[in-house]
């Protein structure tokens, strides 16, 4: 098994979350984030004082699948959260030791 | 007892006071999130002492019988309004209410240079002293038959400083006293390096916006009647504003490139703020001129404060000394006699209203700043006037009112 993360625009995550359905996938976490990377920020202005932010809002989504799936499942994200744009973000497979279902207590693939 | 001019002065007076909750979403929404409750509480703090020190003595020293040459008025004249009570006249008794809500928002405006770093105790005792030995006698000079008035000692009838609702009374005064405890109290830590954004920008123009509204009771109130002059200062007022706006937005997109909600905010203040004192006295196209300025002339002075290295954290120097300064001087230039009392340099009238309304700013901003330097002094060295830095930075709002405004403040 494998956990696909992804950090997206939070501006895509409408399209990603169908392109991932559309994939097979059953079920995806979704949380706020913020971060950076290449695009280091932006520029605020208050009355004329600026700030600069640091830190960029971003949206996470974790996705657990079958080792099989997870390149399609990656395919999926990087197409639909793609603008081309600096700040997309970034997509990564780690691999999972298990994975259990809290309702049946079934473990491994049967809990994806 | 006319019930018409009485209706307008109720009315007027309830505006006036709904400025002040009004300023406590203003400088709260620019204050920090760990910061607001305290912010909007100085305004809170404000209604009540303030409220209480106008009923002891502030009403006396403000309206009551010409003392020393025109210092003060008598404080003894209407100790806990009794004088005012027993004569039984609604005129004068809601315009002593009036009086009131002057006073109470002129002593808001001043915290918002001390935003995130005053004790709340050092505070109150800072608001109810300041009522009585700062705003009340001012009001006395130029409202009361004082030394700033035509009656008193330094202007003939001819020429006398002309201030409709307050450019020196209130907001000269106030921009001084922010000013003097801003430097008294010192910069917050991080000021200038960290930035200290606004937490709320909605909080800032619904504050903006209750501000304006309430300013017709401040400005058309002022002319203590439902008369011809009361129109005229709506009118006016609300021309200044609309342009102080416009004025404001456009530095905002030469400059920075963006006009901002901030900046459409802080227009709409700068603008009021400017036409305060000339609401009658300058006609239509005057009070355009007036409220673009305003919002030129403040939207650039906002910027001092980083290089001198004062901590006026909400810029009422910025905004309220130097467009209440701008909005005095301009009937110097521009005042007409339609509803005003004197011509301007510009319009024929020579420099003898001009020198007043420059020798009413300079009395007002030379007795400001020394009353509050030895307010502010005496609180510092008695009570203290800062709470610690440990405090500063984990938030006021918990260690002074034992309260935060959202689960997570920062």
């Amino acid at each position: 098994m494998k956990l696909v993360t992804a950090i997206i625009q939070p501006h895509r995550v409408d399209e990603v979350r169908a392109a991932v359905e559309a994939a097979g996938v059953k079920g995806v976490t979704v949380s706020e984030a913020a971060g950076y990377g290449r695009q280091k920020g932006h520029t605020e202005v208050y009355r004329g004082a600026e700030y600069t932010v640091d830190l960029v809002p971003k949206t996470r989504l974790e996705i657990l699948v079958d080792d099989a799936d997870a390149a399609i499942v990656t395919e999926a994200i990087v197409s639909a959260a793609q603008t081309g744009k600096i700040g997309d973000g970034k997509v990564w497979t780690v691999p999972v030791d298990d994975v259990a279902r809290v309702r049946t207590g079934e473990h491994g693939a049967d809990a994806l | 007892m006319d019930s018409g001019n009485i209706a307008w002065l109720l009315t007027s007076a309830s505006l006036v006071l709904l400025m002040t909750p009004g300023v406590a979403f203003f400088y709260g929404g620019m204050s920090r999130s760990k910061s607001v409750l305290n912010m909007m509480m100085m305004s809170f703090g404000a209604m009540a002492v303030v409220g209480l020190a106008w009923v002891f003595v502030g009403n006396g020293i403000s309206v009551g019988e010409s003392q020393a040459g025109g210092l003060f008025g008598d404080p003894t004249s209407d100790l806990f309004l009794s004088s005012s009570w027993a004569a039984g006249d609604g005129e004068s008794l809601i315009a002593t209410g009036f009086g009131a809500t002057f006073a109470i928002i002129t002593v808001a405006l001043i915290s918002g240079s001390i935003a995130d770093r005053a004790k709340f105790s050092a505070w109150m005792a800072f608001a109810f002293l300041w009522a009585i030995f700062v705003y009340s006698p001012v009001s006395h000079w130029v409202w009361g038959g004082g030394i700033l008035s035509d009656a008193g000692p330094i202007f003939s009838e001819d020429w006398f400083p002309q201030d409709f609702a307050g450019g020196t009374v209130v907001h000269i005064n106030a921009g001084v006293a922010g000013l003097v405890l801003a430097l008294l109290l010192g910069v917050r830590k991080g000021f200038g390096k960290e930035p200290f954004k606004p937490h709320n920008l909605p909080f800032v123009m619904l504050g903006a916006a209750l501000l304006w509204f309430g300013w017709f009771g401040f400005n058309a109130g002022s002319a203590f009647a439902a008369d011809d002059v009361a129109a005229a200062a709506w009118v006016n007022t609300t021309a200044a504003t609309s342009a102080a706006i416009l004025g404001w937005l456009f530095v905002e997109k030469l400059r920075d490139g963006k006009a901002t909600s901030l900046g459409a905010a802080s227009g709409v203040v700068a603008g009021l703020v400017a036409i305060t004192p000339a609401a009658v006295a300058v006609d239509p196209w005057g009070a355009l001129i007036v409220g673009v300025l305003a919002g030129v002339l403040s939207s650039l002075a906002v910027g001092l404060k980083y290089k001198f290295g004062y901590d006026d954290s909400l810029d009422v120097v910025g905004v309220h000394l130097v467009s209440g300064l701008w909005g005095t001087v301009a009937i110097g230039l521009i005042g007409t006699t339609t509803f005003g009392a004197w011509d301007g340099l510009f319009l024929g009238g020579g420099f003898g209203g001009l020198t007043a309304q420059l020798v009413a700013a300079g009395v007002t901003i030379a007795y400001s700043a020394v009353a509050t330097l030895i307010i502010g002094l005496a609180i510092k060295h008695t009570i203290g006037f800062r709470v610690s830095e440990e405090i500063e930075i984990a938030g006021i709002d918990l260690a002074e009112h034992g309260e935060t405004a959202y689960e997570e403040a920062m």
